[in-house]
């Protein structure tokens, strides 16, 4: 027996192997539960009551899933070219952190011009914070991944710096918490969910088109596949990683705006909710393809709005859900073998 | 006075995770293998040692169980990349997810606990005798816990495993040249899953060392990106275990210079020494990379999933 690459792969080829393997990460999953004394079933059936069991808990889902999707597709545009954006955390930081410095400054703008330019200041932000390490890598090759990394926990730093000194709300108590933003920088509320949903959708069909039918999504694609192949179209490779990660981060400061402005109303170290690193999982499993990120994003929203649920219900605690998404991306990640190898029994 | 010899003897028990963390990653990096799980499997090991010490009040079980944690991270990790042959980014990245949520997990009965007696006792520094009359680096080197001579004699170990013996040497050309390795019948995946799993029990010690040691108790987030620091520390020791010791305790005195700072006189914001060493890793990662020489680059087949019938 030996093992051959495949020649062809379809997609329903690729649908069929992910589907196995995700139910094998349940399974998994369930066994574990099982260990734990819990009934698998009862408490899945737990998860999906938890994230969609009423309007309530959809709502809350969906807020979850913003961030999300705006993440993973800035995650995407990085691992398409292979530069592995791991700062997603530091950036969103960054991103929400040059939108309230711009309400610092211009705190009595209207609401519409306040939101607007709040929105590019984080996109800025967040934008400039991956331009760093990706100045690096384009000049020296220097490793992105810890590079990215190091500059999460030196923003989380800095952001505590301003929450517990030298922005600390004089009005809160001694509670260390920034001044809450006033009602011209709170995003409006549509559906009764805060319009970052209307955001991200828009997004997703820009980044669609960006990805796919624009001249530098496809020189991104080129460079993540070979630099040598780059090299010899006469792309222009230090400028592409930069611009590449400069939109990569200013989606991810995009998202830093989204939810100081929608979701928790003022520049706060727990912004991020883990999203940095959550989207890694979530932009591989949609292959780095953009209308699947959405789908992606929703179902690990539930699974986390999910996992909340149960800890109430059954006593289990909300990081199974972390597990389980990373048992989901093992098992994903194992099954692309199968996608472009096969068994041969012939000598 | 920052820099007495307190302080020095305090950067080595706050290197020692780092050392033995990069030190497993040395390893791994060798095989040809980029395992970006150190922090996942720290914080395995982490976790279980200090719940198996715990539940047994035995200092042995406790190291065994983090050791064989870090291992068991590892051999996912390998069994993805080596025998599946996956992206070996991701999956590292996912391991280190997979480990994070195992030890909040795991660990959210022990938040609050502390080591027992018996464990304390048993990591306590003790002299060696001789050795540390020696003026100097005496009270700093030889007045330790037994975890920190263990670190001393792993980085040497190391040393003289990957110079000096012919298994070593193989490890560097499974690195280096999987497919010449292959033709001189080294069995490149058996070659390559050994270490990642030596490696991975490596990490699940180092992050033991911070539950039972370094803190001694139970906290969420108990290594703090410290698995990050070790990943930048074997680029920062070209992966070779002794200048792994050196650049160990150097990050080790990095993480405590803050403490003594607020002791002193000297007025520096607090927040500005945290970032430190953060900060001196990009720095470090930066120099590196602008000086590029022949005996600081990686593993030559580092990164690359060695396939028998592409060669």
């Amino acid at each position: 027996m030996r093992i051959i690459k495949k020649p062809e792969v379809g997609t329903k080829d690729i649908i069929r192997i992910r589907t196995i393997s995700i139910l094998c990460a349940l399974v998994t999953s369930g066994l574990f539960i099982l260990i734990l004394n819990n009934n698998p079933f009862e408490v899945f059936a737990g998860m999906v009551d938890g994230a969609f069991g009423t309007p309530h808990r959809i709502r809350s889902t969906l807020i979850k899933a913003i961030p999300l999707v705006i993440t993973s597709l800035g995650i995407s545009i990085a691992f398409r070219m292979k530069f592995w954006n791991i700062g997603g955390e530091g950036q969103i930081l960054m991103g929400a952190y040059a939108a309230t410095l711009f309400y610092r400054q211009f705190p009595d703008l209207g609401r519409p011009v306040m939101l607007m330019a709040m929105f590019v200041a984080a996109m800025i932000g967040g934008g400039l914070w991956a331009l760093i390490p990706a100045f690096f890598r384009a000049k020296w090759r220097t490793n992105e991944t810890i590079v990215t990394l190091m500059m999460n926990y030196v923003a989380l730093i800095w952001i505590t710096y301003l929450q517990y000194s030298a922005w600390k709300d004089p009005a809160a108590m001694g509670f260390p918490k920034i001044e809450p933003y006033g009602l011209n920088a709170q995003l409006p509320r549509l559906l009764g969910i805060h319009i970052g949903w209307v955001i991200a959708l828009g997004l997703i069909v820009i980044m669609y088109f960006f990805m796919n039918h624009s001249k530098k999504g496809y020189e991104i694609a080129v460079l993540g596949e070979s630099e040598n192949t780059a090299l010899y179209a006469g792309i222009n490779v230090p400028k592409t990683i930069m611009t590449a990660v400069f939109l990569s981060g200013a989606l991810c400061g995009l998202t830093g705006f989204v939810q100081a402005t929608g979701v928790s109303g003022s520049l706060s170290v727990n912004l991020t909710m883990g999203v940095g690193f959550t989207a890694i999982i979530t932009s591989w499993l949609s292959n780095l393809r953009v209308p699947v990120i959405l789908i992606v994003s929703i179902l690990f929203a539930a699974l986390v709005q999910g996992a909340s649920y149960i800890q109430v219900a059954f006593g289990i605690p909300a990081a199974a859900s972390t597990i389980l998404q990373s048992l989901i991306l093992f098992f994903v990640l194992g099954s692309e073998f199968f996608l472009r190898y096969q068994f041969s029994f012939k000598k | 006075m920052i820099f007495t010899a307190s302080f020095f003897a305090a950067a080595i028990v706050a290197g020692t995770p780092l050392l033995f963390a990069t030190l497993g990653e040395i390893l791994t990096e060798k095989s040809g293998n980029l395992n970006l799980g150190v922090e996942g499997m720290m914080m395995m090991g982490a976790v279980m040692g200090f719940m198996v010490g715990l539940k047994t009040n035995s200092p042995i079980l406790a190291l065994l169980a983090a050791a064989i944690a870090g291992a068991l991270g590892a051999l996912i990790y390998a069994f993805l990349t080596v025998t599946l042959r996956a992206n070996q980014v991701v999956a590292g990245l996912t391991l280190t997810i997979f480990g994070t949520g195992f030890a909040s997990f795991v660990g959210q009965g022990l938040v609050g606990e502390i080591t027992t007696p018996k464990i304390r006792q048993f990591f306590a520094p003790v002299e060696v005798p001789l050795l540390s009359q020696i003026p100097g680096i005496g009270q700093v080197l030889f007045k330790q816990d037994p975890f920190v001579y263990l670190g001393y004699f792993l980085a040497v170990f190391l040393g003289i495993y990957m110079y000096r013996t012919s298994k070593g040497l193989n490890l560097t050309a499974v690195g280096e040249n999987p497919a010449a390795a292959d033709v001189a019948s080294i069995s490149v995946s058996l070659y390559k899953y050994v270490h990642i799993l030596l490696g991975g029990a490596l990490c699940g010690l180092g992050g033991a060392y911070l539950s039972l040691v370094y803190v001694p108790a139970w906290q969420e987030n108990i290594t703090a990106g410290r698995g990050w620091i070790a990943v930048a520390l074997v680029i920062f020791a070209t992966w070779n275990p002794y200048k792994a010791l050196f650049g160990a305790y150097l990050f080790g005195g990095l993480d405590i210079i803050g403490f003594r700072i607020q002791g002193s006189d000297l007025i520096v914001n607090q927040y500005l020494i945290n970032m430190l060493p953060y900060l001196v890793t990009i720095l470090v990662l930066v120099t590196i990379s602008f000086r590029k020489s022949k005996e600081n680059s990686p593993p030559a087949g580092l990164g690359v999933p060695y396939f028998r019938e592409e060669r």
